[in-house]
């Protein structure tokens, strides 16, 4: 017998990370997510404007609410809410979308893994890139709501990708980490859809990071930053605003946060792996 | 001392167990007081409840830990097919999931030696929205395939499936049978090294499951994989393994060529059914002529638990005789889980004669090739001095029966449970 794979099977394994399957597996993946993507609006009118309708209704209230009724200023005079609110919401709403469904993964894919061995992994990331159509298909709106107040970006708008990827790294952390509780405690299927407000109401989405600066103080709101949605959301923003500097600080907090949530999300998964099977 | 792997060894499995815990029962509260708290407490209770879940080992002793495999050693050369049998629940699913890495062992290992492709269930991971076409590609990844290699394979997958016309409609379209075809297709191009299948060719219909059989064989035979086959189909276990072993709660007890470990299997099976043999007793009548045993016996001559499909049954029924009478007569009433009776052994017209009985003996009812589906079933017995009922029990025995070849050609009634078969003949002109 010649170049045939030795698998041995047996309790608590001590390999880690098989880069290589998971390499192997790449395929899998990309089929996954063309799924997710194809069957996503199947059988609606809308289809596509879907994925444009949500952001834009979510537009339409922030803008009503924070900008007109409550007044919430967007720490710039020549920005307009809409605007404002637009660049934050579109980035949030990829967030929320990801976080719920990359959660519930594991218990939507267990008629699947309890059947099949395939690396587990894969699970509660194929949302994350399933998702990023809708991202792109919402810059629509962002683009057409500039048009309309005839914003121009700033200088600083090629740096989007770096709180997007924020973004992208803390989802799919936060993904590894409740998609393995959710499975054995289904508590976190309901307690998601609760925090789900609370966490939106915490990042600067209808509010600039700014002000929690101005408020609580430089310290505060480096801790703040801690939340990697801060970084994400608002520098995603800044980057397409005038006249804005960076927040590299926050932005970098933010990132480390958010690396070390997907670390540590990957080692749990990892450990739990072995029973998904068990508590599924 | 663990054994030392042989080179050609496709699988070797190692002193494995697997240890599940179960609900045990709870005690239920009577008053009020002890209700409230409890529902206070729940949640502390059903958290350490789920947590342990997963925290079983092989020091566990506890009374809710239920062991669905344990001890289990085997290898498995390159080349053999290798059938596992035994009774729902003797843990033969369990020991799949852990040889296919769905779940994993409490204690022992297992050594693999090859690309392994398990099919627990055809299909899966189906989406009913997909077209044909993108569900190969789905299902074949999901199976471990590449891109590339479903690529090279997928006309010969749909030529296999026999369903070019409609691969590009969506399969919540397809009938059952057509999902089964498209979802088995796949699976037959998987080309593994090592391929580990469950039951799954009890669907489709016949035509196909001769082609699904013939590919398993081409598989196992000519390119030399090895295949590990969990069924209970005992004609094909002996058509298409080279060895077999037996599992009983969850252990192996008996391993060995296929022909001699179904024999085992169907003899030896700790049967459900007849498990009182005082259960005679309870007969009504005025048991001057009376039946106060009985044992079921195969063509070998062996006293079986469970008969074979298209075997020769022998139902032995021991009797007494208290006061002599004229013309004895007994009656075998076979009837179905429905309490249909399906049909009657009548001694009266098949025995050539009058049955001259002893003071104490035997009467044997030989039904040459036993005419019913897989099920099990109930006989009614009576004993009659000519018109008289002298001995009458309503489901005095109960037969399980396994599949088998009834017709001698190869293929088994899958799809049927709990009838008669009737041997007939076809003409085509």
């Amino acid at each position: 017998m010649k170049n045939l794979t030795k698998v041995v099977i047996e309790n608590s394994s001590k390999k880690l990370f098989d880069f290589s399957e998971l390499f192997r597996y790449k395929d899998l993946l990309y089929f996954m997510v063309l799924r997710d993507v194809t069957v996503m609006y199947k059988q609606t009118v809308l289809g596509f404007f879907w994925a444009i309708l949500n952001p834009f209704f979510q537009i339409v209230v922030f803008s009503l609410i924070f900008g007109k009724i409550a007044g919430i200023s967007t720490g710039q005079s020549n920005l307009p809410y809409p605007v404002f609110s637009c660049l934050a919401v579109i980035p949030w709403s990829y967030f929320a979308s990801t976080f719920t469904a990359s959660s519930n993964s594991l218990i939507t894919t267990a008629p699947i893994f309890t059947k099949v061995y395939f690396p587990r992994m894969i699970i509660p990331i194929v949302p994350i890139f399933s998702k990023l159509v809708d991202f792109f298909i919402s810059l629509v709106i962002l683009v057409c709501v500039m048009l309309y107040y005839k914003y121009v970006p700033g200088q600083n708008v090629w740096l989007f990708p770096i709180p997007l990827l924020i973004i992208i790294i803390s989802s799919a952390g936060l993904g590894f980490w409740l998609s393995s509780l959710a499975l054995q405690y289904r508590d976190f299927r309901f307690a998601i859809g609760f925090f789900l407000p609370i966490l939106m109401y915490l990042a600067p989405v209808a509010y600039p990071a700014l002000k929690v600066k101005e408020q609580l103080g430089n310290t505060a709101y480096h801790l703040y930053a801690l939340y990697p949605l801060v970084g994400g959301v608002e520098g995603f923003r800044s980057s397409f605003l005038q006249n804005q500097i960076f927040p590299w600080d926050i932005v970098a907090i933010s990132g480390a946060s958010a690396i070390f949530i997907f670390i540590t999300g990957a080692l749990y998964f990892k450990k739990m792996e072995k029973h998904f099977a068990d508590v599924a | 001392m663990l054994p030392n792997l042989i080179n050609e060894n496709a699988v070797a499995v190692i002193n494995l167990g697997k240890a599940y815990r179960i609900g045990v029962a709870e005690k239920k509260e009577d008053n009020l007081v002890s209700a409230i708290v409890k529902s206070i407490i729940g949640p502390i209770k059903n958290f350490s409840k789920i947590k342990s879940l997963k925290t079983v080992n092989s020091t566990s002793n506890e009374s809710d830990v239920f062991w669905a495999n344990r001890n289990i050693t085997f290898n498995v050369k390159q080349g053999e097919v290798l059938g596992i049998i035994g009774k729902n629940g003797a843990g033969k699913s369990t020991l799949l999931k852990m040889l296919s890495r769905i779940t994993e062992p409490t204690e022992g290992r297992i050594e693999l030696q090859g690309r392994v492709a398990s099919l627990l269930e055809v299909g899966t991971g189906f989406n009913p929205d997909l077209t044909g076409r993108e569900n190969i590609y789905l299902n074949g990844t999901i199976l471990g395939l590449t891109k590339k290699e479903i690529e090279e394979r997928y006309t010969s997958i749909v030529e296999f499936s026999g369903i070019e016309k409609f691969i590009e409609t969506p399969v919540k379209r397809y009938s059952s049978g057509m999902k089964v075809r498209l979802a088995f297709a796949v699976a037959a191009h998987l080309d593994p090294e090592i391929l580990i299948i469950d039951e799954v060719l009890a669907v489709g219909d016949a035509e196909f499951q001769r082609k699904c059989l013939g590919k398993m064989q081409e598989v196992a035979g000519k390119q030399g994989r090895t295949v590990l086959f969990v069924s209970h189909d005992m004609a094909a276990v002996k058509k298409l393994c080279t060895r077999a072993i037996l599992l009983q709660k969850g252990t192996i007890v008996y391993e060995g060529i296929p022909e001699h470990v179904v024999n085992y299997y169907l003899q030896n099976a700790a049967s459900i059914v007849n498990d009182n043999n005082n259960f005679f007793d309870n007969a009504k009548g005025n048991k001057h002529f009376e039946l106060t045993q009985f044992e079921l016996i195969n063509e070998q001559g062996n006293i079986i638990q469970i008969a074979e499909s298209g075997k020769q049954l022998e139902i032995k029924l021991y009797y007494k005789v208290h006061e002599t009478g004229p013309d004895p007569v007994v009656i075998l009433r076979f009837k179905n889980n429905l309490e249909q009776v399906l049909f009657t052994c009548l001694s009266r017209n098949s025995y050539d004669g009058i049955m001259s009985l002893k003071k104490e003996g035997s009467i044997s009812c030989i039904i040459p090739s036993l005419p019913l589906l897989p099920g099990i079933y109930a006989v009614d017995l009576f004993c009659k001095y000519g018109q008289d009922v002298t001995f009458e029990l309503e489901e005095a025995l109960k037969i399980e029966v396994e599949k088998g070849d009834f017709f001698g050609t190869g293929k088994l009634n899958n799809d049927m449970q709990n009838g008669m078969i009737v041997f007939h003949n076809w003409k085509v002109d």
